[in-house]
């Protein structure tokens, strides 16, 4: 495990390991944050910078944390993180940090921020696990800009705010899909994404676990009632 | 790993986790708080600011503001300055929560859908405060999916709209949420709000399709319940329940030749 390379670590949560589009993990997030391009931006790096230090923090501690209690261990690290974030949101990034309102306060909640601290941060060491962190991050905001790039330019006709597609609304000519500027797009939106994801590495598709068989019972009756 | 699970060791661990933790939440808070309260004052003020049409992107906002805008508090039941109360420290959101500042409106009486309405209410008064060019009042009340606030700013004959803006709501994005659209918020230039003095009754109302004469403006598409409760909260506010009493003073001024 502590051979894992720099860019190995960083990269491959982006595409070929995905949090959100292979671990179907921090989807309630995904959902509610993304009818903009610019709040998923801010959102991104938010978890990204909770990841970064919870991992760094995590794998500072490791070998002084009781078993018994490292879940809260890092379940404390984590909130702490949160809170401080926010409170810089609120103080740098006002307007986004209305935006976002209590989803800032959910990352504490994001499985894969204490997901990464438990499965990395706990065996590796500081700088790799920072990297990690990084790295989870950056494929969860990766998926939160695709999926808010697309409900945007076809929510609002814009890109981060600037006006791509004119809506009838300003005199334009698109009719904006009401749908997308709603959370439950971004469930069509990621599944998508995760099918194209998988059609480019078939190595990700789960193997089927059953298989439906042809009905066997209604021959038998057929039989019976003949 | 053995000696890691010693109780002593975990109280050690817990403790001195929860002392480091806590120790960095305050700080941040404590170090970003003035930062964060001068972010909502500036906030407040551009909302201000921004329903007044007399502020373009990139102005200065806490100069503008200084140079514009004095804020007065209004005795709602008989529209006379409060000059007991400071506008600057008087905050009549947490007025409305306290029984000895507000009153319990009844069904009938409740319109805007509030439950309780305070006794005073901070108005903002722009260019001279003795004959001020525009007034801005605050309104709230219940649109779809919660409560919306925002100001209605009036010209110094306490009857024409300058706009109408919230700065905080949270309906339907794309249908009722279009109250935040610029081209629905500049059909309110120029309307009218009250017919021939009447003040006890507010004309101003929205209409699906089509809004004609100066007491009309267009419904949102596709959002009845929103738009029903613009004009409800317009309604109450502009009532005598609301800022009918502060307004009707600035007709009796204008004939009166004041």
């Amino acid at each position: 495990m502590a051979k894992d390379s720099v860019r190995d670590v960083v990269l491959s949560p982006v595409f070929k390991n995905n949090p959100i589009a292979l671990q179907v993990l921090g989807i309630c997030s995904a959902l509610a944050v993304t009818n903009s391009m610019s709040v998923s931006l801010v959102m991104g790096l938010a978890v990204i910078a909770v990841t970064a230090f919870s991992n760094l923090f995590v794998s500072l501690i490791r070998n002084h944390i009781p078993s018994s209690i490292r879940i809260i261990v890092q379940m404390t690290i984590i909130a702490s993180l949160v809170i401080v974030v926010d409170q810089v949101l609120r103080a740098y990034a006002y307007d986004m940090s209305k935006q976002l309102s209590v989803f800032v306060g959910l990352i504490i909640t994001n499985c894969i921020v204490m997901g990464r601290a438990e499965a990395y941060a706990m065996q590796n060491g500081p700088v790799m696990s920072f990297l990690d962190g990084v790295g989870n991050g950056l494929g969860y905001a990766v998926i939160l800009l695709i999926v808010g790039f697309v409900r945007e330019l076809l929510g609002s006709g814009s890109v981060f705010g600037m006006t791509v597609l004119p809506t009838v609304q300003n005199g334009g000519w698109y009719v904006p899909n009401g749908l997308m500027l709603l959370p439950p797009s971004a469930f069509f939106v990621i599944g998508l994404f995760i099918w194209v994801l998988r059609w480019f590495n078939p190595e990700q598709v789960e193997k089927t676990e059953y298989r439906i068989v042809a009905n066997s019972k209604a021959k038998i009756k057929e039989t019976a009632n003949v | 790993m053995a000696s890691n699970n010693s109780i002593k060791k975990t109280l050690i661990v817990a403790f001195s986790l929860c002392v480091v933790c806590s120790v960095v939440v305050s700080s941040a808070a404590v170090v970003l708080k003035p930062k964060q309260v001068q972010n909502q004052e500036l906030d407040r003020k551009s909302n201000i600011l921004q329903v007044t049409e007399l502020y373009k992107p990139g102005d200065n906002v806490d100069k503008k503001y200084a140079e514009l805008i004095t804020p007065r508090v209004v005795d709602l039941k008989n529209g006379k300055y409060a000059d007991n109360l400071d506008p600057e420290t008087y905050d009549q959101f947490e007025a409305a929560k306290d029984p000895a500042t507000s009153r319990t409106l009844s069904g009938q009486e409740d319109l805007a859908g509030i439950g309780r309405q305070e006794n005073y209410a901070t108005v903002y008064l722009v260019g001279d405060p003795d004959d001020p060019e525009q007034i801005v009042l605050p309104i709230r009340g219940q649109g779809l999916w919660g409560l919306m606030e925002g100001f209605l700013s009036v010209r110094g004959d306490g009857n024409t709209i300058v706009g109408l803006s919230y700065y905080d709501q949270s309906e339907t994005p794309g249908l009722g949420g279009e109250v935040d659209n610029p081209r629905w918020k500049a059909k309110w230039d120029g309307k009218k709000i009250y017919a021939d003095g009447d003040y006890q009754d507010p004309k101003i109302h929205l209409v699906k399709g089509g809004a004609s004469g100066e007491y009309q403006v267009d419904a949102l598409s596709g959002a009845s319940l929103t738009s029903r409760g613009v004009t409800n909260m317009l309604r109450f506010w502009l009532s005598d329940e609301g800022f009918a009493p502060y307004l009707a003073r600035f007709h009796d001024d204008s004939q009166g030749g004041a």
